[in-house]
């Protein structure tokens, strides 16, 4: 019988099974972030272990560096001693990284691929549960615990029991100002958020070969929040495309003999999925979360439920709790919804294409009154490459604020948080109770409707916006 | 690692499902570059309420968390793990857990038993009964016992085999790996010479 994509990554990594053990996995790439590494280097130091393949790791700061003043000192002293322990730990072991301050300093998930280290058929971990984003290039990429990081810094592999595996199989095509986010989203609401649980996931289907590379690294970047091991996507010409003549593609003969194993990184015919489930691409519309998990969610033409909508149980506490710490009433049509701040950035929605996107429905228009708009690029060369493209100024003409790379308000541990609450319609992936800052409230949003509802000053598509000299379209 | 046998200890009911690790321990808690120091941010939303089931007296000392469905899900951050430990708990009870939660808990020590989400309400509702209710767990035949008498709970739990013969142990998953180097080498001998590498250093421009 046939294999499937995530089968033939797997095999491809063993290097040893035993019986009643779990696989003992290699490990290709492995990055690493400021928040989940220190204990893991201070294990190594304990049991006076090295850093087995320093040239399979790759360390930069993103998770609570500032995006303001990011040329002075860090202010927080908590703060900077963990960015300053990362630093000196990565010196000590001789692993490279990308500070503050460094061009290719950003979001660990932004960064692998935008150097080309992420390649298709290779295995990816980082302490960080997002990780699953680099399995948009057919990739295996998983988020690991810190003890796992510790793992792989001393033997560069890692035991793991072996996943089921699923097919998320999405036909037709994408209506027009409909982007990824919003299929992620409505596909959440569906299936739940344990709806992937144990599984290996493969997205495939007419509108996910439809994908740009960025698109792509949306969708499986939220997997996770359905909580999936892993999502992955079969390589193609598009991420071929993506990868040829970034710093750490092959080149040359080793181009062309990665070309010819990537392209036998697909499914076979006859292989067979533990679950499948199939969506229709042309039902798809824009997408916004009321709750406090990311599959509380309806259509941006939707209302907000009642707890009564639902007839488990266990959802309708959960929507009660959520709907009270949302400040929210049943009935109330997402439309309605006025927000406080917006943000664009993350690693869902934070790459140089979410920017532009995002720009484009701004141009020549300017945010509500007393709203903010943060817009933080999810690495510095998306900083860059929009200051070159002139989307920064687009965006300050806005009045939006143009910041530097970093995780920033998508999980709030660097100062750009949420007051107490404070609402936000939000590009990131998790609107989980205080996620960006105590007492905070999230919808998550694409980049188009997060620039739509800046505009608006409240939930909004492009299309809802008043006539300017721009195209309505997102 | 210390080994885990067995754990008898008073029980806390956190009726709740779905209690992601931005719950178990918020962002702002995990700037600490140590292993331990978490226990202030555990549940650190929850705790200013007095009614939070960690502020009553009845769970003064509980080292059992017993959870809805889904717990430890989103975020991979072991400082949830490690919070816990902090606190003083050695086992967390709940019908289904978030993978990378269960994976780091096996790998710091604490156990995440899997139970049937009936067996979850039942122990909830022997607690409202009696409060301060000990509940055993037996790690080596997997079962668990709550109450006494007709009232008890006695049910058995899931956890991977491997998971509990390590934590049996007290083993170290590294020392394990480290034993097996010779085929890592032959691995890494046969990996094709264009897999990415992230030194010498290339960046663009
Ligand atoms: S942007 Fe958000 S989700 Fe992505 S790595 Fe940073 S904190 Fe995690």
């Amino acid at each position: 019988m046939g294999r499937t994509l995530a089968e033939k990554v797997w095999a491809d990594h063993v290097v040893r099974q035993g019986d009643g053990e779990p696989d003992l996995l290699y490990i290709d790439l492995h990055l690493v972030h400021e928040v989940t590494s220190p204990q893991a280097f201070d294990g190594l130091r304990a049991a006076g272990r090295g850093v087995r393949r320093p040239d399979l790791t790759l360390a930069t700061e993103d998770h609570n560096v500032p995006t303001v003043d990011v040329d002075r000192p860090i202010a927080d002293p908590v703060s900077r001693t963990q960015v300053e322990t990362l630093r000196r730990n990565c010196g000590e072991f001789g692993v490279r990284l990308h500070p503050l301050g460094d061009a290719d300093q950003g979001i660990v998930h932004v960064v692998g691929p935008q150097l080309g280290l992420t390649q298709p058929g290779t295995t990816v971990v980082c302490g960080d549960s997002h990780t699953s984003t680099h399995g948009a290039f057919g990739a295996l990429a998983f988020g690991i615990g810190t003890s796992e990081v510790e793992h792989v810094l001393a033997t560069q592999t890692l035991p793991q029991p072996r996943p089921k595996t699923m097919a998320v199989t999405v036909d037709g095509k994408l209506p027009a100002g409909v982007s990824a986010k919003d299929l992620t989203l409505s596909l959440i609401a569906q299936v739940g958020t344990g709806g992937g649980q144990g599984h290996v996931v493969e997205y495939r289907g007419e509108a996910i070969r439809a994908l740009s590379m960025e698109a792509r690294m949306t969708i499986c970047n939220m997997s996770i929040e359905w909580g999936a091991k892993a999502g992955l996507i079969a390589p193609d010409e598009t991420t071929f495309g993506y990868l040829r003549g970034r710093p750490h593609a092959p080149t040359g003969a080793d181009w062309d003999a990665a070309v010819a194993y990537w392209q036998s990184l697909v499914t076979d015919d006859d292989a067979a999925f533990d679950r499948e489930v199939v969506l229709d691409a042309a039902a798809v519309t824009p997408f916004v979360t009321w709750g406090t998990n990311p599959g509380q969610g309806v259509p941006l033409a939707g209302v907000v439920p009642s707890p009564d909508d639902f007839d488990d149980e266990g959802d309708r506490t959960a929507a009660e709790r959520a709907l009270a710490y949302m400040d929210l009433t049943p009935g109330t049509r997402m439309r309605e919804i006025e927000v406080d701040t917006v943000f664009v950035g993350s690693c869902t929605n934070g790459r140089i294409e979410d920017l532009r996107a995002a720009a484009k429905v701004v141009s020549g228009r300017h945010v509500a009154d007393n709203l903010r708009m943060l817009v933080v690029p999810g690495s510095t060369r998306v900083r860059l490459q929009a200051e070159a493209e002139g989307l920064d100024t687009v965006f300050k003409a806005a009045g939006a604020e143009w910041r530097g790379a970093g995780c920033s308000m998508c999980l709030g541990m660097n100062p750009d948080t949420l007051a107490p609450g404070e609402r936000a319609a939000s590009t990131s992936n998790r609107n989980f109770e205080g996620r960006q800052g105590k007492g905070g409230r999230t919808h998550l949003v694409s980049a188009q409707v997060a620039a739509a509802t800046a505009v608006a000053g409240q939930l909004a598509a492009p299309a809802d916006l008043p006539d300017s000299s721009n195209p309505r379209e997102g | 690692m210390d080994a885990f046998t067995q754990h008898s200890g008073v029980a806390a009911a956190l009726r709740r499902s779905n209690v992601d690790t931005d719950q178990i321990i918020p962002a702002a808690y995990l700037k600490r570059v140590t292993r331990t120091g978490f226990a202030d941010g555990l549940f650190a939303a929850w705790r200013s309420d007095p009614g939070f089931v960690l502020n009553r007296p009845e769970a003064a000392g509980a080292s059992i968390l017993v959870a809805g469905q889904d717990f430890g899900t989103g975020s991979s951050r072991e400082h949830a793990v490690w919070a816990l430990q902090d606190y003083g708990f050695r086992v967390v009870l709940a019908s289904r857990f978030g993978d990378i939660f269960r994976s780091n808990a096996g790998k710091a020590g604490l156990l995440a038993a899997e139970v049937d989400a009936k067996v979850v309400a039942a122990i909830w509702d022997l607690l409202e009964r009696e409060p301060r209710m000990t509940v055993t767990v037996d790690l080596a035949e997997r079962t668990l016992l709550a109450g006494v008498d007709a009232d008890r709970v006695q049910d058995s739990f899931d956890i991977d085999d491997y998971t509990r013969w390590r934590l049996l142990h007290g083993l170290d998953d590294i020392d394990i790996t480290l034993s097996h180097a010779a085929e890592v080498e032959a691995f890494e001998a046969s990996r094709p010479v264009w897999k990415p590498m992230t030194m010498p250093a290339r960046t663009a421009g």
